[in-house]
């Protein structure tokens, strides 16, 4: 049975690499649990989608609306503030992607830097999230939050499904700060190698491009 | 190409991505947090067990009720029914038959099928040392756990278990319908056990893509993980719809939103929102829990019949063709429901057309066994009655896809008695035959031929009898889910008929005795077991002792050929038997390797 034992120096022994042309196990993993999370969101946005679709009318956000429907007015969605965390999102990715190639080139100082600037820009969406359901507590001038504003859990499909879809969402920026700064941890100790980073980065893209989806379903269509 | 030139690269990539685990010492690792893929699944046989026999019991209730609605359950019934005398009253009825389905399909059906025999069959199949996250693996069966036990929570609690049917429709399912904490923490335990169902699929996936031994192409894996495999698929894609269905339900049952809550309850939602969601999960669902199956019948088949699985990549290709088309056939549950008479003949068109590869992989099991040399063993009858049971549950599926047969039969005995053939009588005959074959692997003892041969028909009878009683009762109008059937005088006439079913149905379960009997005996003072008893040609027979060692194989095995190769003449008159194992070399074969040629 030791044939292919004592054959061993003769052997080519290719990495287990993508370059080699194979997925590296975890990576296929990452992109199972990406299609599977995938379909979680598909379930929240296709109620989302029957729901809306089958509304008389959604969000009271304006007087007239009000008075028409005989509904109790809510804030309407701040386009422009999201707008600007979407953005903030989007360069969280391309840092995300200089991280790793940094880390493919060997750089691992630089690896940590973007890796680090991309942990921020996800922390940064977080406080930007919770300053839109809370207001920081009047900090920051007069916005109070969506909450005080009267947008309520339970009260309509508009509020509901608002903060189901973006409250989803946010679980998961929360997730993937807390795996990237494990990585950042562990790159930082050494234990970490471009596809660590590559595996993260892909769950990093996942988040940002169902934020793109969700901004554009929840915010961007007009009423 | 079915013959890749195998390169000594892979065999060393194999060897190196696969280093065996070192057997832990401790009790702990050992016996509770194993990260053993064979361990495991006997984690997830055992918990699956015990609650085949809970649900089972649950299923002699209801049966009771309809031979003799209203009278007091002997021996058990004054301890579960005190205030009635002993009788079971209405609101428990309902929590019976909706935990009954329950817990059958998520908590025994699931564990024993998927997660046991996932997690023994596949890496030893394939030829792999473990499955490719070993921890996951673990984890999943403790969130298994922890979801079993939420279930049993749910009885403890005021007002007792869910009970808005295993369908979980609102708006009987909030808490207009259903109120107290039982069906939340029922439809938590769901969501639950999802994510374990979802670790458990993600694993399985990788694991066949990435660790199958050199050689094992994917036309030369067993059909076992073909069915595994592609239920798995389904798993990660469809349970997660389930899940934001249920968080969904959760919210409007634990902080007042309303998703599904309307009409007289007086609320905003849209109750037929859930049915589409359940239904997008549930028909995959019950592929889920049919491929598996599939897997092991054409494989059973082909071992016992002692010939090549016929067309077996017709078989393979009408497995795959089933997963996918049975992500867009689910409004066939709904037609009654209401939707667009286009929309529902899409849906009656569809299904129709599901069934054409349920019958290439019928005709290719009956053409398998067509002439063979038949080993009526233990796990050949329960193939074979898996095979009897779901032609006829097969069959009875084409009135209820066929719209205008279906608004009659919606909801009445005869959907029972389709969904019980197909479905529970299959995956049972199908996942004990399973045991049967894989029992000397597992625990490395025989089990008793005897008893297994009692159990068998006492289980196929049973199950034909009783589940034709449901569709004799349907036919003839009896809905399904009625706390007294006989108080509705055009049911009347069908009083005996249930009751005859009734008989049939605890015959069927004292059958189990038999099974419980040789399980425990065949564990403690079963005879050794062989390492290949069954004389068949994969893996887990040819490279693993009985039971396997830790890390399965001493050297990753080398796969050079398919899993059906029984009575082929060149290795008759060369090895004198008429098997061949998928890594045994023929005396002068090439395998394309000099090293180990030479040796
Ligand atoms: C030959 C192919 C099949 C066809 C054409 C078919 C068709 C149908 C249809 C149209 C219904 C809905 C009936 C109604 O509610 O009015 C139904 C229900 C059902 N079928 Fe099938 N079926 C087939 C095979 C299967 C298989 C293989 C399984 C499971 C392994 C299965 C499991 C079920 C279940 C669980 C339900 C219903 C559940 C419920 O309402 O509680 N069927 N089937
Ligand atoms: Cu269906």
């Amino acid at each position: 049975m030791s044939a292919a034992a004592t054959d061993h120096e003769h052997a080519l022994v290719y990495p287990d690499e993508p370059i080699y042309s194979r997925i590296t196990a975890g990576k296929l993993a990452m992109w199972l649990f990406l299609l599977s999370d995938g379909f979680s969101f598909s379930g929240l946005l296709l109620s989302y989608g029957i729901l809306r679709g089958s509304s008389q009318v959604w969000g009271c956000t304006t007087e007239a609306i009000a008075k028409t429907f005989g509904c109790i007015e809510e804030p309407a969605l701040g386009i422009n503030f999201t707008a600007l965390l979407t953005f903030l999102l989007i360069c969280s990715s391309v840092t995300m992607v200089l991280s790793h190639a940094s880390m493919v080139e060997g750089d691992r100082k630089g690896a940590l830097k973007w890796l680090g600037l991309t942990v921020a820009g996800g922390a940064l969406f977080l406080v930007g999230q919770c300053w839109e359901y809370w207001g920081l507590f009047g900090l920051f001038g007069p916005h109070h939050g969506l909450i005080h504003e009267g947008l309520k859990f339970g009260a309509t499909h508009y509020a509901t499904t608002f903060y189901c879809v973006t409250g989803f969402h946010g679980l998961h920026v929360l997730t993937g700060v807390l795996y990237l700064s494990a990585v950042w941890i562990g790159t930082a100790m050494g234990k970490t190698d471009a596809n660590t980073l590559e595996v993260a980065g892909l769950f990093w893209h996942f988040v940002d491009l169902v934020w793109i989806l969700v901004f554009t379903f929840i915010y961007l269509i007009p009423n | 190409m079915s013959d890749r030139v195998m390169t000594k690269a892979d065999i060393e990539a194999a060897e190196h991505l696969q280093h065996a685990h070192v057997e832990p010492k401790d009790f702990l690792s050992r016996y509770v947090f194993s990260i053993d893929h064979k361990y495991i699944a006997k984690q997830f046989l055992w918990a699956g067990l015990l609650f085949l026999l809970f649900g089972g019991l649950l299923a002699m209730l209801i049966r009771w009720q309809w031979a003799f609605p209203s009278q007091p359950v002997p021996l058990v019934g004054k301890a579960l029914f005190p205030n009635s005398g002993g009788a079971i009253t209405p609101p428990a009825y309902s929590t019976i038959f909706t935990t009954h389905g329950l817990i059958m399909i998520f908590f025994a059906i699931t564990p024993i099928m998927i997660g046991t025999f996932g997690n023994f069959c596949i890496p030893l199949m394939i030829g792999a040392r473990d499955m490719a996250f070993p921890k996951l693996n673990m984890y999943s069966f403790w969130v298994f756990m922890v979801s079993q036990l939420l279930m049993i929570a749910s009885f403890c609690v005021e007002l007792g278990s869910a009970a808005a049917g295993w369908t979980t429709y609102p708006p009987l399912s909030t808490n207009v319908g259903t109120p107290g904490a039982g069906q939340s923490l029922v439809v938590l335990a769901l969501f639950v056990t999802g994510i374990s169902s979802i670790m458990g699929a993600i694993n399985y996936i990788t694991t066949v893509i990435r660790f199958r031994a050199p050689g094992m192409t994917w036309f030369r894996m067993p059909a076992t993980v073909w069915g595994l495999w592609l239920t798995a698929i389904l798993n990660a894609l469809f349970v997660p719809v389930l899940g934001s269905a249920g968080l969904l339900l959760l919210f409007d049952r634990t902080f007042g939103t309303q998703f599904f809550v309307a009409g007289a309850a007086g609320g905003i939602g849209d109750p037929i929102l859930f049915q589409h969601l359940f239904w997008i999960f549930g028909h995959p669902e019950v592929y889920i829990l049919i491929l598996p199956i599939w897997g092991f019948v054409i494989d059973f088949m082909s071992f016992f019949a002692r010939k090549p699985a016929y067309w077996y990549k017709g078989s393979v290709y009408a497995m795959i063709s089933v997963s996918v088309l049975s992500a867009v056939v689910y409004g066939h549950h709904m037609f009654v429901t209401g939707m667009s008479p286009l929309l529902g003949q899409a849906f009656m068109l569809l299904t129709l057309v599901i069934s054409v590869p349920a019958e290439i992989l019928f005709l290719n099991w009956l053409h398998t066994m067509w002439k063979g040399s038949i080993r009526l063993t233990v796990p050949m009858l329960f193939a074979l009655g898996t095979v009897f049971v779901f032609g006829l549950g097969g069959l009875t599926g084409i009135y209820l896809a066929t719209i205008s047969t279906d608004l009659y039969l919606h909801d009445t005995m005869w959907v029972v008695g389709h969904f019980h053939l197909t479905m529970a009588s299959a995956a049972f005959l199908g996942s004990f035959g399973a045991l049967y074959f894989w029992f000397p692997k597992m625990y490395g003892r025989a089990t008793n031929e005897t008893l297994g041969k009692v159990h068998f028909w006492f289980s196929v009878i049973g199950v034909t009898a009783v589940f034709c009683g449901q569709l004799i009762a349907g036919y003839n109008g009896q809905q399904r889910r009625l706390f007294d059937p006989f108080q509705y005088t055009y049911i009347k006439h069908l009083r005996e008929l249930n009751k005859y079913t009734s008989y049939f149905a605890f015959a069927l379960g004292a059958g189990q005795l038999a099974f419980v009997v040789n399980f425990f005996h065949s564990l403690f003072a079963g005879k050794k077991a062989e390492k290949n008893p069954w004389d068949v040609g994969t893996l887990e027979w040819t490279d693993c002792e009985s039971p396997p060692v830790y890390h399965n194989f001493d050297r990753v095995p080398i796969v050079l050929r398919g899993p059906h190769e029984y009575n082929n003449p060149e290795v008759l008159a060369k090895l004198g038997k008429d098997w061949v194992g998928q890594s045994e070399q023929l005396p002068g074969e090439d395998i394309g390797i000099d090293a180990i040629a030479a040796e």
